[in-house]
């Protein structure tokens, strides 16, 4: 379960947002939501533990995520803004390089499933900077399909997708939460994912 | 996962092997300006040899310090990597090493080459091949430190220069000193034993300001 007590972040001299409150248990939804500039990529990062708050605390299953340090990184999926996707690496090599450095190794035939069921298998070797901006979206997602974490925590994962991959990403965050995962998603559209479980946040 | 970090930055720079070739030809052609420029007068070059060895490679391994987080830094890896299950000590340690083996190995290797052109005899390249492995380490993982220090800035290249460099000089002393001593005919071996302790003092301490300040630059 993840808690987040009276947490505040400040940025250069604005206060995004202060005393912000909220939990996420097993198998539930965040949509975060607001303007440009509000604070939500701010906010994911200060929950993955990449940035600090300027006040307030992330728990983690009761203990806080800066003295879990690693053990807490273990449990935690980021998806950022950037795709972490190495330009002279093909995308086989990507996707079984960036996994085995994350502690999970991949043979050859299970990387190639995971291509394919993100619609990258005719492009499994060309190098990652021939490929599209929604191409490589999709390979930066493949990084939730190999990693075992609990939480996932996203930042707008539906921009430059295609219709296809849009209710792809729906699909893997749906199943996700059927896993009991919890995840945690930036977005400006509508994510639809009809019955799950969670709360909505609006950050102004 | 240490080896895998390892190798993927060995396969990266393979394929951008211009950039490594690019410090290298730096080296060589720094080296080979001195007698160049002094003249063939034995005598000089083999006392200036150390120091100039030295001083050419402090400076190729700077032009270097840029690449060891810049393009995971502009990608997005870098932030993924601090996010792994392992210590953030082991990341640096093993982007550091495949730093060593990409941009300085090649120094090491080149370098009794050039040491021919200002005399050197046979024991004293051999001595610059043996400072050379022992410091050019320490030179890669104090550089780290900079290089962490000023990812994501403007003139970074600069700042880091003016960061790293003083750092650098009680290895350039040991190191050239080493050298010095033997051209000299004394034992080098002092000087060789204080690298070698440099060398264990700042793999054990600098990897932890790297990661420290690998932190608050992505924040």
């Amino acid at each position: 379960m993840l808690e987040v007590i009276n947490l505040t972040c400040v940025r250069g001299t604005r206060r995004l947002f202060r005393d912000l409150n909220f939990s996420a248990h097993e198998g539930e939804l965040i949509e975060l939501r607001g303007p440009n500039g509000s604070g939500k990529t701010s906010l994911l990062r200060i929950l993955c533990g990449l940035a600090a708050p300027a006040a307030g605390e992330v728990r983690w299953n009761g203990q806080g995520i800066r003295s879990l340090a690693e053990e807490y990184f273990a449990s935690v999926a980021y998806l950022g803004h950037q795709n972490a996707v190495k330009d002279e690496l093909s995308a086989l090599e990507n996707l079984r390089i960036s996994s085995a450095v994350s502690g999970k190794r991949l043979d050859n035939r299970e990387a190639r499933r995971i291509l394919s069921r993100v619609g990258l298998s005719e492009q499994q070797n060309l190098p990652a900077r021939v490929l599209s901006a929604g191409q490589r979206r999709r390979l930066g997602m493949t990084r939730l399909l190999t990693s075992p974490a609990k939480l996932w925590i996203l930042d707008e994962v539906l921009t430059s997708l295609d219709d296809t991959a849009m209710n792809l990403s729906r699909e893997f965050i749906g199943n996700h939460l059927q896993q009991n995962g919890i995840a945690i998603v930036a977005t400006h559209q509508d994510l639809n994912m009809g019955g799950a479980r969670g709360q909505r946040l609006q950050l102004s | 996962m240490f080896g895998w970090l390892v190798w993927r930055d060995l396969i990266l720079a393979w394929r951008r092997r211009a950039d490594v070739l690019a410090t290298l030809f730096f080296f060589i052609i720094v080296v080979s300006l001195f007698p160049l420029g002094i003249g063939p007068e034995r005598e000089t070059l083999r006392t200036i040899a150390p120091g100039v060895v030295w001083v050419a490679a402090l400076l190729a391994s700077m032009l270097s310090l840029g690449r060891i987080f810049g393009n995971d830094y502009q990608d997005g890896t870098l932030e993924q990597l601090l996010l792994t299950p392992q210590p953030a000590y082991l990341v640096v340690l093993a982007k550091v090493l495949a730093h060593w083996i990409v941009s300085e190995i090649p120094l090491v290797l080149i370098a009794p080459v050039l040491g021919v052109q200002f005399g050197l005899s046979q024991n004293g390249l051999a001595i610059v091949v043996v400072s050379l492995l022992l410091g050019t380490p320490v030179l890669s993982v104090i550089g780290s430190v900079g290089a962490a220090l000023t990812l994501g800035l403007r003139a970074a290249n600069v700042l880091v220069a003016l960061l790293v460099l003083p750092l650098y000089i009680p290895v350039l002393i040991f190191g050239s000193g080493a050298v010095q001593a033997s051209v000299t005919g004394s034992s080098p071996q002092a000087w060789l034993l204080l690298l070698g302790a440099m060398l264990i003092v700042s793999l054990v301490f600098a990897p932890w300001a790297t990661s420290a300040a690998l932190r608050i630059s992505v924040e």
